[in-house]
Order: structure tokens, then sequence, then C-alpha cells
């Protein structure tokens, strides 16, 4: 809501040298956050100045121009800029006639923009000062053409400070109103909450006028179809002005107040409803009375019914659309925008004035449904004061007789069955007991009564009675809020509550972090990237036809699917660093994964109590599943080269090693076997299965080459992704140590001669299992091919250590372990001893 | 006593003299070893005086013994300070010539580091789990009640669609992108024992455009507090400890009214950032209030019988002002470059 100061200070009173900043300060005491200020960005001497002569000079450019003597001051009196009296001004307008006042900008002034004025040559003259337009000065967007005082009612003194006379000087404070409080969309509302926070003097503006209760003219409030049991309409009141002369202009002051507070000025019977309904917060409809057939109803669209609506647009209307409508139908959308048949134009001379009151739910629903969030509907939706209708039906007809020559009218109608504001019980020690403030009665009572609730201190404590303009307080806490509110959040004191002994991060948060900063620590960089991803991007890893989650309204239309792997977003990120040469990667990311869940329509409980089990059980049940994945890419040099150091490619073997080194960091042991899946290399992937629980927990490999060319990455991209829930699920609960045996170890060098196609993986397993307690460790070291093995062999070489628990083990027992591995090995894949 | 004895001061002084003089013309301690024999060894003339011992009458004996056993130790103790200084000289050599330039070490090890708008939540959650709070957390895709009508959003109020939500296809199954981490706060209401002191931090969604200061995916951190008695003194002294904490022991808060629909009172949390950069200065922080009675008769809790307290942030900006991140595409880009910085602290 932006607050011009000028309008502003006649309801309340605002401290000398006020400025849009040190209101706003104020305001935000209670609740009204600042958004900035508005001005006219004008800086004088901008005087009145009346056209003495002109002669017209046509240009070599083709345009011509006038060069104009221009009287700035009384005659032999001086400037506003300490100047001459009359000034010579070379002036491209030629829409002015000798006599003509306007508005001279003399040299020192400044317009919007930062526009400096200053005497110039131009033209072959010396132009002292500018003659300017309406837009020049940012009333309007007329630029037509200089703006002539007399076409807007002015006639002042020559030398007349033209800023104060357009009342251009006003600046506005623009302050952020929430949801609960529509009246402040309003100068008596933001003025009412100003003298809330400084003590100021309040002046309601309804005061200055007194409602008519016109009738003759028939309304029917015909609502088949209330919505959540709320008729339309609760309060209606219609009144008639006639000989209005719609041409006549609307006043500088009104127009510069519109213009401050954010609305242009259109018409004077436009201008004049728009500013009693910022002034009073009541949105006002005016139609030209002429072209309404019969009287009004206010009723609910009928099937079919269509309407073109001020903006010219042709509406399909809903059944739930509350509208205005006469004989012909339809001729409005009640509190969102009124309808082109009936609208006021420059011919109108009788006009009727709609100052009703619309639930708020139903018009909220219109709006939306049709896209029409307007300057009506936004206080509907909030709440208008159902008090103030007749007081701003009244205030139409004044200013309207007032600036527009009209005559008010007998004809109208007043229909008001506003229900009755039910009384809220505020126990004695409530606002004590939610603020923690001893706030005493006087200042209770002295607080409510000032914000205009009526209240009775009653057994216990006060019925209150709230006033028609708050019907965001319905509620006892409602009430703590403004007496904590107007005596000062600043009161309430500072006390640190005592938890109750808490038991600490849990498991899977210990977890989580322990891989984190595991990874962290060993090398890895963390991101987080967005996890919306193209239909593309999420079929890379999954087929196509594996189900996802798409959004509604995503931002770009074909990002709509949440990601089933958190390897797209790594790649798209890595794709990213690289872009900026950032080109050797080790990237992770923890989050959350989505696969949809199976229900396509869900009813929702009531929200103000406890649902029953099942209505809670279906509410989980149609939440995704969303596990937490660990995804990790590696790209470019995993070493770089350096001095004594040759540089190491990333490649499938830094996504196991990671694969490895987040499962370690929970305590848990994996193992890999060769595989082929989608999106990566049919050769160079691994499955990551828990040791013990053969549980699988994810795939590390290398991207398909396609993929990475796809991604503009190099051909070799290492990528890993884990199901952290798996592997959380994996690790020990708690970890049994193991005892530490010193006596001395045994070990053994064992080389296998086997094919090439039996993985080593599998033959370390079988090893480790055979060569029985004794073992200690084993350790793959050496992969051979080549001389002296057969064209399909391998020779792999392991280092056994072994260890008793209770004595120095002798080479012999030492051996014996080791050839019961070898023969298992060789009973598994026909391993036989290197010789 | 026999005149003869060859035995005598003198003779043994002119040994000893003689081997020291060997030793002290040995170079190295190769050259030392070779003179051993010459010097003390076999062949040396304390050995040759040592063998004439025997042959002396007893009451010689004595005497020369004693000249004989100071003599060889005089000679091992130059021995040994003569092959300790070549030792040490030969180490020192040796070390000499094993210098490399340190200042161009290689890196052995690739340096990684957290992501700080995860490493803030980390930081958050261990102040509030030093006070005995405990982290809650839930899913990112959430159903709207939970969302919104639990949270006393009404199905038409104008709060909710002020929201920017993200909706899931299809619309009847009323799921959403969380629009906050609020919803956890409900989970928590429903699946814990009162009192529920729970922190909430994650990952939040709302349809603003990415620019300076917006991002559509960003993250909160909520705190819930129901409990007995609790006032909005509470939820100040709670607000006041965690902002020393963040910003160190000047910071100080102060809130002022606004509207959630979730709390009644309301209020918008400014802190006093001490070491902002440019000076120490207030800066909007977040919303916190009293939890509204509607929230708490949604979780099934008697609003006549707890009081609770909930504020919110968001990381990012906190993250922004705390650390004088510019521009919020530096935390969403995944720049390994901004993750680097920070390492493993903010």
């Amino acid at each position: 809501m932006r607050v011009p100061l000028s309008w502003l200070n006649e309801y309340v009173e605002l401290p000398k040298g006020s400025t849009a900043d040190s209101v706003m300060a104020e305001l935000v005491k209670v609740g009204l956050e600042e958004e900035g200020s508005h001005s006219f960005s004008l800086v004088g001497p901008i005087v009145v100045g009346q056209v003495l002569e002109f002669v017209e000079e046509e240009q070599s450019n083709g345009k011509t121009i006038r060069w104009c003597q221009v009287r700035v001051a009384p005659v032999g009196a001086k400037a506003a800029d300490g100047g001459e009296d009359v000034r010579g001004i070379v002036c491209g307008a030629r829409n002015f006639e000798v006599n003509d006042k306007v508005v001279v900008t003399l040299p020192g002034a400044v317009l919007p923009g930062d526009f400096k004025i200053a005497a110039r040559s131009t033209y072959g003259h010396f132009s002292d000062g500018m003659i300017a337009s309406a837009r020049e000065l940012g009333i309007s967007d007329d630029h037509e053409g200089i703006l002539r005082l007399s076409t807007i009612g002015l006639d002042p003194e020559v030398g007349t400070d033209a800023l104060e006379l357009l009342h251009l000087a006003d600046e506005a404070a623009e302050v952020n109103v929430t949801p609960d409080r529509g009246y402040c969309f309003s100068i008596r509302g933001i003025a009412r909450e100003f003298s809330h926070a400084t003590g100021a003097k309040f002046t309601d503006p309804i005061g200055l006028v007194t409602p008519v209760k016109a009738d003759g003219f028939v309304v029917k409030i015909s609502d088949a179809a209330p919505i959540r049991g709320k008729v339309g309409s609760t309060k209606f009141v219609v009144r008639s002005a006639s000989n209005v002369n719609a041409q006549a202009q609307t006043p500088a002051w009104m127009v510069s107040r519109l213009k401050l507070a954010g609305m242009r000025s259109i018409s004077i019977v436009v201008d004049i409803t728009n500013y009693v309904m910022l002034e009073l917060g009541q949105p006002i409809h005016a139609y030209d009375q002429s072209k309404v057939a019969g009287g009004l109803v206010v009723r609910r669209a009928k099937p079919g019914e269509s309407l073109v609506t001020l903006d010219g647009q042709t509406r399909a209307l809903h059944a739930e659309d509350l509208v205005i409508a006469d004989d012909s139908g339809a001729i409005g959308i009640a509190g969102v925008m009124g309808g082109q048949s009936t609208e006021v134009s420059s011919s109108t001379t009788s006009v009727l004035i709609e100052s009703a009151n619309f639930d708020g739910v139903s018009i909220a629903r219109s709006a939306r449904r049709h896209k029409l969030p307007s300057e009506a509907s936004k206080r509907f939706e909030r709440g208008v004061d159902p008090k103030v209708a007749e007081y701003a039906a009244a205030r139409v007809v004044q200013l309207l007789e007032e600036y527009a020559g009209a005559t008010a009218d007998s004809l109208g109608s007043y229909f008001d069955e506003t229900p009755a504001i039910s009384a809220v019980s505020l126990p004695e020690t409530f606002a004590s007991s939610i603020t923690g403030v001893e706030y005493t009665q006087a200042e209770i009572v002295d607080t409510l009564t000032a914000i205009g609730c009526v209240v009775a201190t009653v057994q216990g404590g006060y019925e209150v009675i709230p006033p028609s303009w708050r019907p965001d307080l319905n509620d006892k806490a409602d009430l703590v809020e403004e007496i904590a509110r107007i005596n000062g959040y600043d009161r309430i004191p500072s006390r640190l509550p005592v938890a109750p002994p808490g038991r600490g991060l849990t498991k899977r948060q210990k977890l989580r972090r322990a891989v984190m900063n595991q990874l962290a620590g060993t090398g890895h960089i963390e991101v987080l990237n967005y996890p919306f991803l193209t239909s593309a991007q999420n079929s890379y890893f999954a087929e196509a036809d594996v189900p996802r989650v798409t959004l509604a309204n995503a931002m770009q239309e074909d990002v709509n699917e949440l990601r089933l792997s958190m390897l797209p977003g790594l790649l798209d990120a890595a794709k990213r660093n690289v872009s900026r040469t950032l080109t050797d990667l080790a990237i992770f990311e923890v989050g959350l994964v989505f696969a949809p869940s199976n229900q396509a329509e869900v009813s929702l409980p009531s929200g103000v109590k406890l649902p029953s089990d099942e209505e809670l059980a279906a509410l989980h049940e149609s939440v995704p599943h969303q596990p937490l994945s660990l995804g990790a890419v590696f790209v470019g040099d995993r070493v770089s080269a350096q001095v004594g150091k040759k540089s190491v490619k990333a490649s499938y073997q830094d996504a196991i090693q990671a694969a490895r080194t987040a499962a370690h960091a929970v305590g848990v042991e994996v193992y890999l076997e060769q595989v082929v899946v989608q999106g990566f290399h049919p050769g160079r992937t691994a499955a990551i299965k828990v040791v013990g629980s053969d549980d699988f927990i994810g795939y590390a490999g290398e991207l398909h080459p396609e993929l990475a060319a796809e991604n503009d990455l190099p051909r070799q991209v290492g990528i890993l992704e884990l199901n952290l829930e798996v592997l959380f699920a994996n690790a020990p609960e708690l970890v049994q140590a193991q005892a530490v045996y010193t006596y001395p170890a045994a070990t053994q060098d064992l080389s296998l001669v086997l094919k090439q196609d039996v993985p080593a993986g599998d033959v370390l397993n079988v090893l480790r299992t055979a060569a029985g307690e004794l073992l200690e460790e084993i350790t793959l070291v050496d992969d051979y091919r080549g001389s002296n093995l057969a064209e399909d062999e391998k020779s792999l070489t392991f280092a056994l250590r072994f260890r008793a628990s209770d004595r120095t083990l002798t080479q012999v027992e030492a051996t014996e372990a080791r050839d019961a591995a070898v023969a298992a090995a060789n009973a598994k894949f026909g391993a036989v001893i290197r010789t | 006593m026999s005149e003869n004895s060859p035995i005598t001061k003198a003779s043994v002084d002119a040994v000893v003299s003689d081997a020291l003089k060997l030793i002290s013309e040995a170079k190295d301690l190769s050259s030392l070893k070779s003179i051993r024999a010459a010097a003390v060894g076999e062949g040396s003339g304390i050995a040759a005086l040592s063998s004439s011992l025997g042959k002396l009458p007893g009451d010689q004996k004595a005497e020369a013994g004693k000249l004989i056993t100071a003599a060889r130790a005089e000679l091992n103790q130059a021995f040994s300070s003569a092959e300790e200084k070549f030792y040490k000289q030969e180490q020192a050599q040796k070390l000499a010539a094993e210098t490399v330039d340190v200042t161009a070490a290689a890196n052995t090890q690739v340096l990684g580091a957290r992501h700080p708008l995860s490493l803030l939540q980390d930081e958050i959650a261990d102040v509030f789990v030093g006070m005995g709070w405990e982290i809650a957390e839930g899913p990112e895709v959430e159903s709207e009640w939970f969302n919104f009508d639990a949270l006393n959003f009404d199905a038409d109020h104008p709060a909710r669609a002020m929201q920017d939500t993200f909706f899931v296809e299809p619309v009847e199954a009323h799921l959403v992108l969380r629009t906050h981490t609020s919803p956890v706060q409900v989970r928590s209401m429903l699946e814990r024992d009162l009192p529920v002191y729970v922190l909430c931090p994650g990952r939040v969604f709302r349809t603003d455009e990415l620019d300076a200061t917006h991002t559509p995916v960003f993250h909160q951190v909520e705190g819930l507090a129901v409990d007995k008695g609790l006032t909005m003194a509470d939820l100040k002294g709670t607000l006041e400890h965690f902002a020393r904490i963040m910003f160190g022991p000047d910071a100080k808060i102060r809130l002022r009214p606004s509207f959630f629909p979730f709390t009644e009172p309301s209020a918008e949390l400014d802190v006093w950032h001490p070491g902002a950069k440019g000076g120490a200065r207030w800066v909007e922080w977040g919303g916190c209030g009293m939890v509204n009675a509607n929230v708490l008769r949604a979780a099934g809790i008697d609003p006549e019988v707890y009081s609770g307290f909930a504020f919110g942030m968001g990381i990012e900006r906190t993250l922004m002002f705390r650390n004088d991140v510019k521009d919020m595409h530096d935390m969403v880009e995944a720049d390994v470059r901004f993750s680097k910085q920070f390492g493993m602290v903010l």
C-alpha cells in the first residue's frame, strides 16, 4: 500500500518535517513493513509561466520549433532562479497559444531520471529553461505537447511554484500489508495504525460524509449456491448521481495522490471511485446508468454465461462466479472487474454507484480463476469493513458533486444483512501467559479499545467485540497479538527454556554426516544441485517407462521431472565447471531422489483438528518414496601432474573407491560384481554389494561414452550412485571390537594363473573364505598378462597376512591355510599356482 | 724391584703418543677403521706392551698393569670420539645430499570440501543439539495437508496463493514441493511425545526465478518448541542464544509484528550483526511467533494445556550476510571453487 503523506496527514497528524522514511519507521513498529518511498523526483525552480509571444522557425532537420518569450515572474520581479522575469525558450511542441499559462522548468531544476535543466544554445537561440509536458513532470503519460494549465482548470499567477500548485512536492510511503490486515489497504487503516504507533490523533475519514439510505432502485441478492455456506453478498449499497460532466478535469491534487498511490488518472468518474477506494478501503463500481437495463441482481453465473470485461476480454463464466446482472445478463464479475457494456464513458451523464461487500473466498476464487487480481479483489479477499459501504457511496457522490458538477439523486438501494460480530472471551491472564509480559488490566482494556474493540470486563477476564474492520480477530490469541504489538514487542522479556535431555543426532543423521565428511576428507567436493530434470536426463539411467514425479507448474516447461538419480544433475554441474575451465573434478551430492506414489486422488482432511488414524495413514501413503542417495562424478585428472608425480586420470576406479570410502565411513564393507547397466560403460561397471548381507547398494563405474559426449564431457568419466538408505540399514548397530592380536604374523605371496574372464574380486572372495580364520588380510597386488602365459590367461598376485590369536604362527601353518585357499580357487575357477 | 721392566711410564707414554698420532691422522670413518689394529688393536704398541706384562716379576705386575689399563682407556676413548666425530660428519654429509626443494612438495591427496550450505545446517543443528533439542527431517515432496492445511492455511486463504508453490501431477493427489520445512514440525508433533523441542533443517521450494537474491530451491531451518508454559519470552531467549552463537557475543535480536498463518502472535526477526561487512547493523533474519492454536489442534495437542513457539530462517540468506556471499548464483551453480574456499569450516 502506497500512502501519499499529504493524504495521510488529513486523518492523522504527522510530525512536522515527516518524510516517507520517517513515516515508515513508525509504521514498522506496528507490523507494517517498509517497502520504499515514491515521489515525483522533481526539483525546482519549476514555476507557472505565460507565453507572451512566439515565432515558428523551420529547421534544417524538417522540424518546426517555436522560439517563445515566456513571462516567468510578475513584471519587474526576479524569477525563482534569480534571473529575468521574461525568458526566451525554445519549444518543440506546438499545442499552445499566446497567453497560455504553462509550466516552466528554470535552469537549476531537475526532472525525473536526473534530467538537469540548464540554459543552453539550441536551434540558433539561447534557450533559458524549458516548457514542460505532463509526462516530463511525471503526472501522466500524455506527451501530446506541453501541459496547458487551462486544460486542467487552473489559472494561477505567473511565477507561482508549480510543484505546490500541482501537488508534486508530495511523497508516498509504501508499506507491505500482511494478508490478515485488509483494512490497511486504505488511508483510513494506515492513519489508524500510525496513530497506534505514535499516539498521534486519528480522525476517521468516514466522518467527512453523512450516509444516505436511498431507495427506489431494485437490487436482488439471489445466491443459490453460497460457497462454504457464505452468501456472496451481505451488503449492497447503490447511489445514483445525475448531471454528471464525465469530461470534467480531475483536480491536480487528486491526480497527484492517485499517481503517488500507484494508480493512473483515467477520467473524473473512475478517478473518484479509485480515490474513495484508496481512502476508505471500499472498492466501488460506477455504471453508466443509461446502459443498465432494469435493476441489479447479485447471483451466481448461469451455465454457458459469458461477459466482456472492462479490459475487452471475453470471459467464460464459471458456476461459482458471483456476478452482477441486469435484465440483459451479467454485467460484471462481482468484486473483480466490471463489464464493458455498462462502462462509464465521456458521454455518461448519470452514474450508478455500487458500494458492496462480497464474500472474500468467492472473490478470491473468481480472481484466481480468471487471472484477474485487481485492486478490488485484493481488498475483498482480505476483508472490507462492511460498515463503510454507505459512507464510501456518499463520499463518491460528494466528490462527483464537487468535481463533476453532478447532482445527488434520491434513487438508490440499501441492503444490509451483515452478520453480527461475535464477542471473543479473553481470560484475564491469557495475554501474559502467551507473551511473558505482565500487562495491567488498564493496558489490556485501553489497547483493545484503541484498536476499535468494545471491551467489557467480566468475571475472570474480558468479553471483546472486535471492530467491523478487523475480521481477522476471531480468537483470544488474535487479541493477544494486538495487545503485544501495540504495547511493543520490545517489552517482551528474554528467558532461555530448558529442553528435556536430548538424545543427540539420530543414527541416520550421524551416518549421513560421517559419509559426507569422509568423502570431503578424501578429496571430494560437495555440491548442491536442483532436483529438476528433463525427461531425457531422467532417462539416462532409467528406462523411459520408469514412472517419475512430474511437476504441474515447472518453471521451465521441459524441466518438469524430479530426479530419479543424483547423476544427471551432477553431470550438469560437471559440464558447467568444465565450461569454466575447471576440468579436474571429484564432486558429490547427497540428497533425495523421487519415486512417484500411486495415489491419483487424495481428499484432504480438515486442518483444524486431528485427522483420524485412517486419514493420517492415507496422507502418509500418498507421499512418494524419497530415499536418500549419494552421487559422485569424476572428470579429468584425479591427481594432477606435479613435481615428481605424473598425472592420474580419473576413472571408474575413483568411483569404486568413493563407494568403499562411503561404506567404510559407516562401518560397512563392500564387494564388487561386474555388471552391465544402462547409462554406464558396459565393460567398466561394478555393482556394489555389502559383505555379509549381500544387499545391493548401487553402481560405480564409467559413464557411457555417449552420455559423456552428450554432456560435453571428456570420454572417461567416473560415476557412482549409492542408495544410502540401504547402506545405512547395513551399518552396525554397535561396532563389536575384535581383539588386536600381537603374536608375530606370517606373510605369504600367492600368484594364481586363471582365465582372463574370471573376476579378480570373485577370486579374492573365495580365497578369503577358504583361507580360514588365520587369514588377517588379503590384498590383490598384481594382474599380469603376457609372456609365459596362454593368450586367454592372466596371473593374479595376492599378498596374504596370517596371524594366530594365541601363538606365533609357523610358516607351515600359514602355508597350509594358503593351500586350502588355493584348493578352493582351483575347484571354483581352475586356478593353479604360477610356478 | 726389577730395574729392567720394559713397562715404564715413559715407554707407555711413547706408545700412547704414537697411537694418538695415528688416530689423529685418520680422515674419515674408513681410514679410522683401517688404523684400528695399528692404533688400539692387536698390532698396536700397547698390545705389545700388554703381552710383556705376563713376563714381569710379580711385584712389578700391579704397577705396570695400572699403566697399561690407563693407557688403553685413553686410547679407546680417543678412538671412540674420533669414530663418533666421523660418523656425525658422514651423516651430515649424507643428509645434506638428500636435500630437496620442500616448497615444491606435491599434493599427495586432492583436497575436498563440504558445501557451505550443508555445513551451516550442521553447525546450526549442533547449536540446538547442545541445548537438548533434536533434529527432525521430512520429505521434500509433501502432502498439501502437512504443508498447508495443518498449518492453518485455509484452502482459500490468500496466504496459500501467495506461497508460489510447485504442484505435483496429478494435482488431485494434493502433493507439493514443500514451501517451507514447517510440515516437519507437524509431523514431529504427531510422532513425538510431548514436550517437543525440534529443529527442522532442509530444502524447500518456491517458484521464484533465480537471481542475485532468489532461488527456486533453497534451504531453511525451523525450530519448534511445544511445552507447558512456554511464552514469547522463551522464544526471545532461544533466538538470542542462537544469534550469539552464530554472530558473536555482541549479537542481539529484535522482533517486529507480522503475520503468518501458523503463528499468533507473529513476528519478523531482525538480528544485530556485529561483524557485518561494512559495519554492525540490523539484518532481517527470519520469522517467528507462538504456534497458532489451530496448528496444535491439527496435531492433536490441547492448546489449553500446551503452548509453543516456532521460528524459521533461510540458510542461504544467513550464509549471505554472515559470510558475505554476494550472489545467490554462487550457492546454486555447483562451481567447485565456491565450496573449496570453505573447506570444512565456516
